[in-house]
């Protein structure tokens, strides 16, 4: 018995996510008086991930398997964590592990919780915290079933170091063509941008814009922050801005570890998908806006010249501090 | 094409969520509910296959008799027949056991259902539902085409989106972006007059067991007050970002 974790690689390399969800897999198994072995597909080296409380990778090396496909991943972590007898299986909240995580279930018999966001509150019954009400509420959620499932929440439990060394072992999962019913032809990404799910920081902008030829300066802002560009749902409804970038109950939700609002006034919707954000700081010229009420830090007036005055204190901050 | 969307009766999303029965129950007094909101996306594309394609659309959904003015509502945008599996929707593998009985009695070639309702947040259905019943699979699908049994699907992923050919019986999760925000249909008069004709079946729900179970809620802890602090001087944001908060 083990617990089994599945750790995201991109490019062959460990996405951070992939040492939060083992740094969780650890603490799981320190509860349960076990060990953590890792899943990876394709890993250039797996070396990292001791370092975050991996006992064991199963490192599969597979032609079939170099790109993401939900059903074939699926099957392939359901084979490892039948090998490894593991009762407790961990996945992450990424796009890939949300999509794969309702077929890996029925995979393997195992009760799935969702937007886990701290260790087991009890090993017997096996009960997680996690949010509900697109984050309006916690739910202490009870696991039924034999084999469990747990996506842990992004940014929720953080990286714990550990020591040790983790045993590469070469794993080969069987590959069935029925795998393969839903084929990837295109792929649309900006390889060059930060992504609201990766990002630390999000700088998040609204109407108080008055329009899409204002987000220059929000882009420096991300910029200097090393930030990913979000907005609120009117500006993605009227164009002005991507539909990947509307955070909020609808859109994306952002977890990160410092939110940056501006000029949005803070609807409940919106506010419920960047609630799991751990510091929020809100610009806006209305005083009353609701949003104030959620945040920590905040300033009143204008954006159009705030903004480009915080650019200025920030590069002269990172200057005296690089 | 058979279409069949399965709906989630959700609190609207501008509701206070509130606990009852030392909180181990969603209070719903006072809670208006809504057809959940990816899911509506989905059934207006499905109005867009009814209209363009022929397609047949039955919705359906997992509740007791109170979620029945939800489905009368998607009758009213359109759908043909609605279905309710009577039974109370304990955990989202319940549900999927229900809709996959469902989907297999009715022979459907398309189910669309949302990537996740916005109550429970479970976000599992959709996966399960097309794994216990075999059929391919896309989640957070924001773009949907059929043409004849061949479907190409294409989902949001982090930091940009995936194109995917695929083919019936399909299973997607769907969200915003399967339609826009302002192709979203509110039923007209007309619509809500039909909508009372149409057939909505009741059937009992199969022997199913849930996972898990929601034995306790929390509210998040209150807020403390916000720091403001004067545009005229940002130093200070950017030194309490630094040396209070520690973000930066």
């Amino acid at each position: 018995m083990s617990v089994l974790v599945y750790t995201e690689t991109e490019n062959g390399v460990f996405k951070k996510a992939a040492f939060e969800v083992a740094s969780y897999a650890k603490a799981v198994a320190n509860t349960l008086g076990t060990t953590v072995t890792a899943v990876a597909f394709n890993a250039n080296s797996t070396g990292d991930l001791a370092a975050y409380g991996a006992d064991k990778v199963l490192n599969i090396k597979n032609d079939q398997l170099s790109d993401f496909n939900a059903k074939a991943y699926a099957n392939a972590i359901k084979q490892a964590a039948q090998k490894e007898d593991a009762k407790v299986v961990i996945i992450s909240s990424s796009a890939d592990s949300k999509f794969l995580a309702g077929l890996l279930a029925i995979g393997l018999n195992a009760g799935y919780a969702s937007n886990v966001v701290s260790a087991p509150e009890s090993a017997s019954p096996f009960t997680v915290k996690r949010t509900a009400f697109t984050n309006k509420a916690f739910s202490f959620t009870e696991i039924n079933t034999d084999v469990k499932l747990i996506g842990l929440s992004k940014n929720a439990f953080g990286l714990v170091e550990a020591s040790g060394a983790a045993a590469e072992e070469a794993f080969e999962p069987s590959v069935a063509d029925s795998d393969f019913g839903v084929k990837t032809t295109s792929v649309d990404k900006a390889t060059d941008k930060v992504t609201i799910a990766d990002a630390e920081v999000v700088v998040s902008a609204g109407r108080g814009m008055k329009g899409p030829e204002n987000w220059g300066m929000i882009e420096e802002l991300a910029d200097v922050l090393g930030a990913a560009t979000a907005c609120s749902k009117p500006v993605s409804d009227m164009g002005w801005r991507p539909h990947g970038e509307h955070v909020g109950q609808t859109g994306k939700p952002v977890a990160s570890n410092l939110y940056i609002a501006i000029g949005i006034s803070g609807a409940i919707q919106h506010l419920a998908g960047i609630n799991s954000s751990k510091v929020k700081v809100v610009i806006n010229n209305d005083a009353e806006a609701p949003f104030f009420k959620a945040a920590d830090y905040g300033v009143v007036g204008d954006a159009f010249e705030i903004v480009p005055s915080l650019i200025e204190k920030l590069k002269q901050f990172k200057a005296q501090n690089a | 094409m058979k279409i069949l969307v399965c709906i989630s009766h959700v609190p609207d999303t501008t509701s206070k969520i509130n606990f009852t029965d030392g909180d181990t129950k969603f209070d719903t007094n006072g809670v208006q509910f809504v057809i959940n909101p990816n899911d509506e996306f989905g059934l207006t594309r499905a109005m867009w296959f009814k209209e363009k394609q022929g397609a047949s659309v039955d919705v359906v959904n997992v509740g007791g008799a109170e979620t029945e003015p939800t489905l009368r509502k998607a009758l009213a945008i359109g759908a043909d027949t609605a279905i309710r599996v009577n039974a109370e929707a304990t955990d989202g593998a319940f549900v999927a056991k229900q809709l996959a009985k469902v989907a297999q009695d009715g022979g459907y070639d398309l189910i669309i259902a949302g990537r996740e309702s916005i109550d429970y947040n479970g976000g599992m259905v959709p996966g399960m539902l097309a794994e216990l019943i075999g059929a391919n699979f896309v989640n957070t699908c924001i773009g949907l085409e059929v043409d004849g049994s061949n479907a190409t699907a294409t989902r949001e992923i982090d930091g940009g989106k995936e194109t995917s050919t695929t083919s019936l019986p399909l299973v997607v999760g769907g969200q915003k972006g399967l339609v826009e925000e302002s192709d979203l249909r509110i039923p007209n008069m007309r619509g809500i007059m039909m909508a009372r004709k149409k057939p909505l079946n009741v059937v009992e729900a199969t022997d199913a067991s849930a996972d898990s179970s929601a034995t306790k809620f929390e509210k998040p802890a209150p807020k403390g007050a916000v720091k403001l602090v004067d545009a005229g001087n940002l130093d200070e944001l950017v030194n309490l970002l630094h040396t209070e908060a520690k973000v930066i």
